[in-house]
């Protein structure tokens, strides 16, 4: 996902034009008359999509997809790039009392020519301030954007014979997947095995079984948890006998990821798993907390031990480079100048003179970030 | 010599002092608690008024050669710039709105529309000022290094000029602060590296292009015939700007009351004696909301240098907390009408021109600079 550009690393580095090389030079030339500011500056006072100094989207509709998620149509504003991957994620920022935060979600929509929308599909956590924020966003709401990014991406062009591993919201990603086979219309063999709760809770069930019935090579298998308990990756076999013969996309809970990983390593197939973790378990360790100061400003903030340095810093206005949130971009990475901080994941400390991720590190003691 | 002990000069105990430091952090985590929507709000509406303002200027200037076309157009423009450096850029700047979130509203990202890059602002300004504020030596705001604003400076033949220099200053005040930050004490004295001043005068070069091209060249040039006149509104538009700022600025610190200190004090002295050393060596002036927010509330010159990174929206309520304060500890508040404010300023600046055998007080007893051989009433 981009880094928060600077406004002097937006004069410096041109921003990719929106409409076409002639409008870009006429924006570079407007700027001498909005100098210190951009033209985009002044433009989005009128509509707040026109500008590409930041990423912004209007939201254009909220369609109710289960009894908690919801699927929000975004359509973004200038400077965004339609040509993203399907499986990749964005980056959404709403503000809430004044204050942006920033999460991350798998687009559920498919690239196309021509589309001028893209949607992710969020799912109201009992525990998530931000998710149940998100699905009650009213239409017209202005959010702000990352860029996609990602390597969970289905590769050009797909292999032969297709296992999409889901449980929950992690069907969203696999969705963007699936529904860019859809529209090629030549789908290859492709087993989607998806666990939820119940029926009521399957994600895009109408669309998968019209899709089932529209490519016979798309076979669809529900695994209903409350009825038919938990998946056991150590039977796959008993869903889907040539599973090891497929090349595996995995989404969903740690947990199945986390025994996704053993069963293929088991056989020896690693590298057919393909695996996306989009909540990451902080329980390793907590650290002890401290006082953190970021070099550049000069602000310290005292934290415990379970607040990663990236939310200390958005807390207290400060703006630091992220990502995924989730410990996998490595786009928060910033020197580590003094003291030392734990690795929420492993509960691993990191030292002065290391460069750590902010998104899943707190402080074990105080500390001084280089940024 | 200004203030050494400010224990003793306020006539406070520790624990008061301590009282006071604890109830000055209230404050601020009280204001912080309460920063949200409406707070978000006023900031959007300020920034969109700012650059509606400055829009109407450009464009009414294309008929700059028509009076009052010139007349409105220059107004427009005037206050543009006046909103920009006052409430938007200089607490932007200060990092008054980062709480947002918001990467076009931060301290990290605005770049004002003056010809001081931001990034030398915040050091002179941000760092060297709001850290030594009044330590005499140590702040270069004490007088900008070309003037003598307290008797606590030793005099030299070259102040018999500061009416002038202040005359100067006054019009030429954007240069002023271009150049502040290059410290030319420090280079006169041979104490700063060339390569860093060359650094910056690069750096001060590469805005100033921008910003004299678009006033002088570019909007000129596009009105056509009108050249002329629409270079004589953006430079009074600037010229505008230029006194207000100065004024403003100037009835921050040099008005009677706004104490002076010495290093030995600062050296001693612990957090809570830094709010006391803040509050003392600032001035107020009485503003109404308008008045207010084209000083981009610097009117709350007090509670500015208390926390200068609180949204600048919410120093009229801090103010009353503070006021009140003041009245409970028997301190002074200092504070009058911009008139009178600006009056003692001028009037320390030109008496200050002379050398000290002409003048009657001395640095213990002065307007403009006291210490603890007089110190302030005894507390009730």
């Amino acid at each position: 996902m981009i880094r928060l550009p600077s406004r002097r690393e937006a004069r410096m580095t041109e921003t990719p034009a929106p409409h076409g090389g002639r409008l870009a030079s006429a924006r570079r030339l407007a700027r001498w008359l909005t100098t210190p500011l951009l033209p985009d500056d002044y433009l989005h006072l009128l509509n707040p999509l026109w500008s590409s100094r930041e990423l912004r989207g209007r939201i254009v509709d909220v369609v109710p997809e289960t009894a908690q998620a919801s699927t929000l149509v975004i359509k973004p504003g200038w400077g965004w790039n339609f040509d993203y991957r399907p499986g990749q994620y964005v980056g959404i920022a709403v503000q809430v009392d004044g204050r942006w935060h920033w999460r991350s979600y798998s687009l559920s929509s498919a690239p196309s020519r021509g589309q001028d929308t893209i949607a992710i599909t969020v799912k109201a956590m009992p525990e998530g301030f931000l998710s149940s924020h998100l699905t009650s966003l009213q239409v017209g709401t202005v959010v702000r954007l990352a860029a996609p990014k990602g390597d969970f991406v289905l590769p050009e062009p797909p292999p032969d014979k297709i296992l999409f591993l889901t449980a929950g919201s992690g069907l969203t990603p696999v969705m963007a997947m699936l529904r860019t086979l859809d529209r090629r219309g030549r789908t290859p063999d492709v087993v989607l095995l998806h666990s939820a709760p119940t029926e009521a809770d399957v994600l895009f069930r109408a669309e998968l079984q019209a899709m089932h019935r529209a490519h016979e090579s798309l076979v669809l298998i529900e695994r209903l948890t409350d009825r038919d308990g938990m998946l056991d990756l150590d039977r796959l076999a008993d869903a889907v006998p040539d599973w090891a013969a497929r090349e595996t996309w995995a989404c969903g809970p740690p947990a199945m990821l986390d025994a996704a990983e053993r069963a293929w390593k088991a056989r020896g197939i690693s590298d057919r798993l393909h695996v996306e973790r989009f909540s990451v378990d902080l329980a390793g360790a907590g650290g002890e907390g401290g006082t953190v100061t970021f070099g550049n400003s000069g602000k310290t903030v005292t934290v415990d031990g379970a607040t990663t340095l990236l939310e200390a810093g958005e807390q207290n206005g400060v703006l630091l480079p992220f990502g995924c949130r989730m410990g996998i971009c490595q786009t928060c990475v910033v020197p580590l100048a003094k003291g030392s901080v734990r690795d929420l994941r492993s509960g691993q400390t990191h030292q002065e003179g290391d460069r750590i991720q902010t998104c899943i590190s707190a402080a074990a003691g105080d500390c001084v970030l280089d940024v | 010599m200004a203030i050494t002990d400010i224990r003793a000069y306020a006539h406070l105990t520790d624990e008061d002092i301590d009282a006071i430091g604890a109830e000055l952090d209230g404050i601020r985590k009280d204001i912080e608690a309460a920063r949200g929507e409406a707070d978000a709000a006023y900031i959007r509406r300020a920034i969109a008024l700012q650059r509606a303002l400055a829009a109407a200027g450009r464009i009414t200037l294309f008929a700059s050669s028509f009076p009052p076309a010139w007349v409105a157009g220059t107004a427009f423009l005037s206050l543009a710039k006046i909103i920009e450096n006052m409430e938007l850029g200089h607490n932007i700047i200060h990092g008054q709105w980062d709480w947002m979130n918001d990467p076009e509203i931060h301290s990290t990202s605005w770049e004002w529309d003056t010809t001081c890059p931001s990034a030398h602002w915040k050091h002179s300004h941000n760092f060297v000022h709001h850290k030594f504020t009044n330590v005499v030596g140590k702040d270069n705001d004490v007088g900008y290094g070309i003037l003598r604003v307290t008797r606590d400076q030793k005099w030299h033949p070259v102040n018999l000029g500061q009416p002038v220099y202040n005359a100067l200053l006054m019009l030429l005040f954007e240069w002023g602060v271009a150049l502040h930050d290059l410290d030319l004490e420090k280079i006169r004295r041979r104490e700063k590296d060339p390569k860093q001043t060359w650094k910056q005068l690069k750096e001060i070069g590469r805005k100033v292009r921008r910003q004299v091209l678009k006033d002088y060249v570019v909007y000129p040039a596009l009105t056509g015939p009108q050249f002329l006149s629409t270079l004589t509104a953006n430079a009074t538009a600037n010229l505008v700007r230029n006194l207000w700022a100065d004024a403003v600025i100037f009835c921050g610190h040099f008005p009677d009351g706004a104490e002076k200190f010495t290093l030995e004090e600062f050296e001693n002295e612990t957090p809570q004696q830094w709010y006391l050393r803040q509050m003392l060596g600032s001035a107020n002036f009485r503003a109404g909301r308008l008045m207010a927010f084209l000083s981009g509330n610097l009117c709350y010159q007090i509670e500015h240098h208390l926390f200068p990174d609180l949204p600048s929206n919410r120093y009229a309520e801090i103010g009353e907390r503070v006021r009140d304060l003041c009245e409970r500890y028997r301190l002074p508040y200092t504070t009058g009408s911009l008139a009178r404010q600006y009056a003692e300023t001028l009037r320390t600046i030109w008496k200050l021109s002379l050398p000290d055998r002409f003048l009657t007080r001395t640095t213990d007893d002065a307007p403009e600079t006291r210490s603890e051989r007089f110190p302030l009433p005894v507390a009730a």
